[in-house]
């Protein structure tokens, strides 16, 4: 399966990957419309240390701990492996995000359910990640690395 | 005081406030410091008094908020003292030194390239097309005097000096290791291996790490020496004795000692942090028998395997110093036009010293002619050839190849800000700081190169198809393709072309 | 091969899971005495809460059971196993054999013997859906609400009624709210939050006495209701496991595998101990991943596999009316604090490990928290000083890094 992998070697810490991803995930065409004057709450965000950068965004585990400790049945696994989840069913209890190591399951806008990064299949950017797609200098990548 | 203070900027950011969503990328990408955010106002601010007009964060900028424009604040009107040469005063004035430029010069001197104009086929020379018919763009640089001997039991002996394969007739100029950065190296290096062309050390010495690309490396050796070991000349597939620069005639190189790290200070074999200085001359060198000692000094180390190139900035009696050359010893010689760039030169004389490349060019090719020698030598042109016609135009002229070096950068990534010496190359080429290195992913790198010669290589196919041309070996020095436009006739005389109509 | 399951909630859906990704064919029976198809039990006190529905509370998608090749026997209660029959008798009469059984019996409200209590009409457990349901019928804007119990249960009960009645007592002996998670400290930080938000408590306390529509204190007060929750505790279901000879503790006792001491019987989920990596101990971890990871493991290993689970972490993700607390491990050792107005945390570390934490109002990427206490991270491996912060990946070496987030999965 196709995931996103971060190269820290190359990652700039610019962000673009964040905004990019709060973007397509806005359901609005324009980007401006979309994020002016508005915090954004992005699937993906870079950590930025002394000279180091990266971006964290879900791993779509193989044996993802999140599926398996969620409480409403509202995370799941599809054929592909792809790890969804279904905001109609999420309580918002954050149980994932007590458990996933990676800190890549966030509280959404508005903190009422969890969100998570589905690789832009749910959204306006058709299985394209967006965050992928704009990275400049190719510290994100969509990858079938097994 | 601010040695700014008489000079508004230059250039001025301009920030479509409807557009930017104060995603701050500008900011984060900005090695001068030029935006800022204001957290009370959530609001972007520039201070154009930074900018260097490089263009990252326009090239950034999500949501294409931002552009540089030349301000229009002007001193009053005058024909002789221009906003530009007030400010280089004011400026000289604030710091007491040597104006520092990098690239080529900007100045609007004449482009001959631009006024030369290409012939094509019609009826009854019929024009080729690359896509069906084989068009060889391969050239092999070196001495072409091979002689017909035999060996005592008859066969014909291999007396063919060492030659250079090019799959296409350009190579990437010299670029020290310390003027640009790790990355920009090793993507100059990925790309002459994947493109079977070569590109150049410089006078930086040859990182360690990029020994495995030797075969298609050309190793510089300048008046500085630096780096130069028995290692390096060996790796190489050819030697280059730099004795002049076209962005920088009659001086040599200065790297500050910021850009001098610890990995430029191991290859260049020079102390860390301490200004690197090349001399002008070589102090060696000062007669063409010297020089010829030094060809042979390095085909001595290098058994006589590898061909010697000598490269020399254009200048007036360029000609003269050619045939020289090719008497030398030299196998190929690199032709230096006065457009060349640099990581950093004095601004008076990059601007001001020098001819262009198709002059010179054409009139060493002319002069080799004349004395019977140009078999001696391969000729490579330099110093802004910016794209596929003017490498067509350089191979009428006579060049073999041609050297391309600002349009390798450009393809990285470079804006042309010509602020190389500064350091903060926010594209991460011309730069030591890490932070700024890592912004060019020489996996994007290369392939952008690679990208930028396959292209050139088509369209020199299809110009050449549509002269009745198939190889440029058949294109090299025919004149007779070229005709002048707008030119005296004493230009058309230096270039050795007819013009437009004739 | 012949599965039974006895139990319909997390561990054995997990458990029918397992068994598959082993056994396509094998035949499996489910046995549960609710009526629902499997249903996320927590999330009762969403539904009344209004943040999940009938709909949603599905806990897999409707066809789940016939896609897995599940006969499901439902409001039908096990009464019995017959190790040496390999059989398991119902309520009905009806016996099923089976090759491999697995016992996810969850548990079941603890009710201690109250003076009076007989006497009180509208009272309720909450465990259940249907506990849910006739809560629901008995609630109305005019009513009276006192819960017995401060813990997990009756908190979130506490939650999912607010705002359905007028009022909403809590009566606990504990001296603080929560204390099965929280500290004294903790608890004092939610306790204000919940008080601004209207309900009372009552603390180091508890109902001595119980009249028809009124709560006799300890204390010598007294607490008029129209509805009464009894949310005290949960007792595991064991005695099935215990009356057919096997080993029991607190819970059912199981290997690694999830295996009872009576061969080919399985136990999975709150009925059952599992090892604290955190505590170094054997214990009841009724936490739903838990059953989640048990069952499955149990699965994996009744069809041939070979699955472990001794890694558990006792750990509770919970928030009141937007609120949110993540707690796990054991609160032993050194500790790191870092309160303020809007957030409360406390991290716990000894022997160069993260050994608990507790998180109130500051849970983001609390996972990387619980991967340290899970996997045992070494903290001197890590740039714990910054963890102290805010988890981050950055806190981890390159290489670490590097396999976490550019790796093969």
């Amino acid at each position: 399966m196709k995931r996103i992998y971060a190269e820290e070697k190359w990652c700039l810490g610019c962000h673009l990957c964040e905004y990019e991803c709060a973007y397509a995930n806005s359901g609005i065409a324009d980007m401006v419309k979309a994020l002016k004057g508005k915090d954004i709450f992005p699937r993906i965000k870079v950590e930025d240390g002394d000279g180091v950068h990266f971006a964290v965004n879900c791993r779509h585990c193989s044996d993802p701990i999140c599926v398996k400790s969620c409480i409403a049945g509202a995370l799941s696994r599809d054929g592909d492996g792809m790890v969804l989840i279904d905001k109609d069913k999420c309580v918002g209890c954050y149980t994932c995000v007590m458990v996933c190591p990676y800190g890549a399951i966030m509280p959404a806008e508005g903190g009422k359910v969890a969100q998570k990064c589905m690789l832009c299949t749910d959204n306006q950017m058709n299985g394209e990640p967006n965050c992928v797609k704009h990275c400049p200098n190719r510290a994100i990548v969509f990858e079938d690395r097994g | 005081m601010n040695d700014t203070l008489f000079m508004y900027p230059e250039y001025e950011v301009v920030r479509d406030a409807d557009k930017c969503i104060a995603c701050r990328v500008c900011e984060r990408q900005c090695a001068n410091e030029v935006h800022s955010y204001d957290p009370d106002l959530k609001k972007m601010f520039a201070d154009s008094t930074k900018c260097v007009n490089c263009h990252r964060c326009v090239c950034l900028c999500p949501t294409h908020a931002l552009k540089i424009v030349k301000s229009d604040d002007t001193y009053k009107i005058n024909g002789n003292w221009n906003n530009q040469t007030i400010n280089e005063v004011y400026r000289q004035a604030g710091t007491g030194g040597v104006l520092l430029s990098s690239m080529g010069t900007p100045k609007p001197y004449p482009v001959y390239w631009d006024k030369m104009l290409v012939n094509a086929s019609q009826v009854t020379n019929p024009s080729i097309d690359p896509l069906r018919e084989p068009m060889e763009t391969a050239v092999y640089l070196g001495k072409k005097t091979a002689k017909l001997e035999r060996d005592e039991k008859g066969k014909l002996k291999d007396t063919l000096p060492p030659q250079l394969k090019l799959s296409v007739p350009v190579m990437f100029s010299a670029m020290s290791y310390g003027s640009i950065s790790y990355n920009a190296h090793e993507s100059l290096a990925r790309a002459a291996e994947e493109l079977g062309i070569y590109y150049n050390t410089g006078e930086g010495g040859l990182h360690k790490d990029f020994y495995k690309y030797g075969k298609n490396t050309v190793v510089q050796v300048a008046s500085g020496r630096f780096g130069v070991f028995k290692d390096y000349l060996e790796t190489a597939a050819a030697i280059e004795i730099k004795m002049g620069q076209g962005a920088k005639p009659g001086i040599g190189g200065h790297l500050p000692g910021s850009k001098i790290t610890d990995a430029v200070s191991t290859t260049r074999m020079i102390p860390k942090g301490v200004d690197a200085i090349s001399p002008a001359p070589h102090h060696d060198i000062y007669s063409i028998e010297d020089l010829r000692q030094l060809v042979y000094s390095l085909k001595e180390a290098t058994g006589y395997k590898k061909p010697v190139i000598v490269k020399i900035a254009a200048v007036h009696n360029c000609a003269a110093i050619a045939s020289g050359i090719a008497r030398s010893g030299a196998d190929i010689i690199a032709i230096d036009g006065f457009r060349g760039g640099t990581g950093a030169a004095p601004t008076r004389i990059r601007d001001n010293v020098g001819i262009p490349i198709e002059l010179a060019l054409a009139s060493v090719d002319t002069r080799l002619r004349e004395e019977g020698i140009r078999d001696n030598v391969s000729v490579v042109a330099a110093g802004s050839v910016r794209s596929a016609a003017d490498l067509v135009k350089a191979i009428a002229l006579g060049a073999d190849a041609c050297y391309i070096g600002t349009a390798a950068l450009l393809s990285l990534g470079c804006h042309l800000c010509r602020t190389c010496h500064q350091g903060k190359c926010n594209w991460g080429i011309a730069t030591q700081v890490p932070e700024l290195v890592k912004r060019l992913n020489p996996e994007v790198g290369y392939k952008r190169l690679v990208n930028l010669v396959t292209a050139w290589k088509h369209e020199l196919q299809e110009m050449m198809g549509g002269m009745g041309i198939n190889s440029v070996e058949a294109l090299r020095g025919n004149r007779l393709m070229l005709r002048g436009i707008g030119l005296t006739d004493r230009e058309l005389s230096v270039l050795g072309i007819r013009h437009a109509g004739e | 091969m012949k599965y039974v399951i006895i139990g319909n909630s997390t561990a054995a859906l997990y458990a029918v899971e397992g068994i598959r990704s082993v056994d396509k064919k094998g035949k499996i029976t489910i046995v549960s005495d609710e009526k629902h198809p499997a249903y996320g039990r927590p999330l009762i006190s969403y539904y009344l809460y209004g943040k999940t529905d009938l709909e949603h509370i599905a806990y897999r998608p409707a066809d789940f059971y016939e896609k897995m090749g599940v006969d499901l026997i439902l409001g039908e209660r096990a009464v019995k196993i017959e190790p040496k029959e390999k059989r398991v008798l119902l309520q009905s009469g009806k016996k099923a054999g089976y090759d491999k059984l697995l016992v996810a019996t969850g548990s079941r409200p603890f009710v201690p013997p109250m003076e009076g209590l007989e006497e009180v009409e509208n009272k309720f457990s909450f465990m259940k859906l249907d506990d849910a349901f006739a809560l629901e019928k008995a609630l109305s804007p005019e009513k009276d609400v006192l819960i017995v119990g401060a813990g997990l249960i009756g908190l979130k009960c506490m939650e999912g009624i607010l705002g359905r009645c007028r009022s909403v007592t809590v009566i606990d002996l504990a001296d603080r709210i929560l204390p099965s998670i929280l500290d004294e400290g903790g608890a004092a930080f939610v306790q204000k939050q919940l008080e601004k938000k209207g309900v009372r408590f009552l603390l180091g306390d508890s109902a001595a006495k119980f009249g028809k529509n009124v709560a006799y204190t300890k204390n010598g007060k007294e607490v008029p209701f129209d509805v009464l929750v009894v949310a005290v505790g949960v007792r595991p279901n064991t005695e099935l496991v215990k009356d057919a000879g096997g080993e029991v503790v607190r819970g059912i006792v199981t290997d690694d595998g999830q295996r009872t001491s009576i061969p080919d019987v399985f136990a999975a989920g709150d009925n059952c101990e599992s090892f604290d990596i955190s505590s170094g101990t054997r214990r009841i971890l009724a936490l739903l991943p838990n059953a989640a990871l048990q069952g499955e493991c149990a699965g994996v290993n009744m069809a041939g596999g070979d699955a472990h689970f001794a890694n558990a972490v006792p750990m509770n993700a919970i928030g009141f009316f937007g609120s949110h607390i993540a707690t796990a491990g054991v609160y032993e050792g050194e500790c790191f604090e870092d309160i303020a107005p809007d957030h409360y945390k406390k991290l716990f570390y000894k022997d160069n490990e993260l050994k608990g934490y507790i998180l109130i109002d500051c849970i983001e990427r609390a996972g990387i928290y619980t991967s340290l206490i899970r996997n045992k991270t070494p903290l001197s491996e890590v740039d714990f000083k910054l963890l102290e912060k805010s988890p981050a990946l950055m806190a981890f070496s390159a290489a670490a890094r590097r396999e976490k987030l550019a790796r093969r999965q």
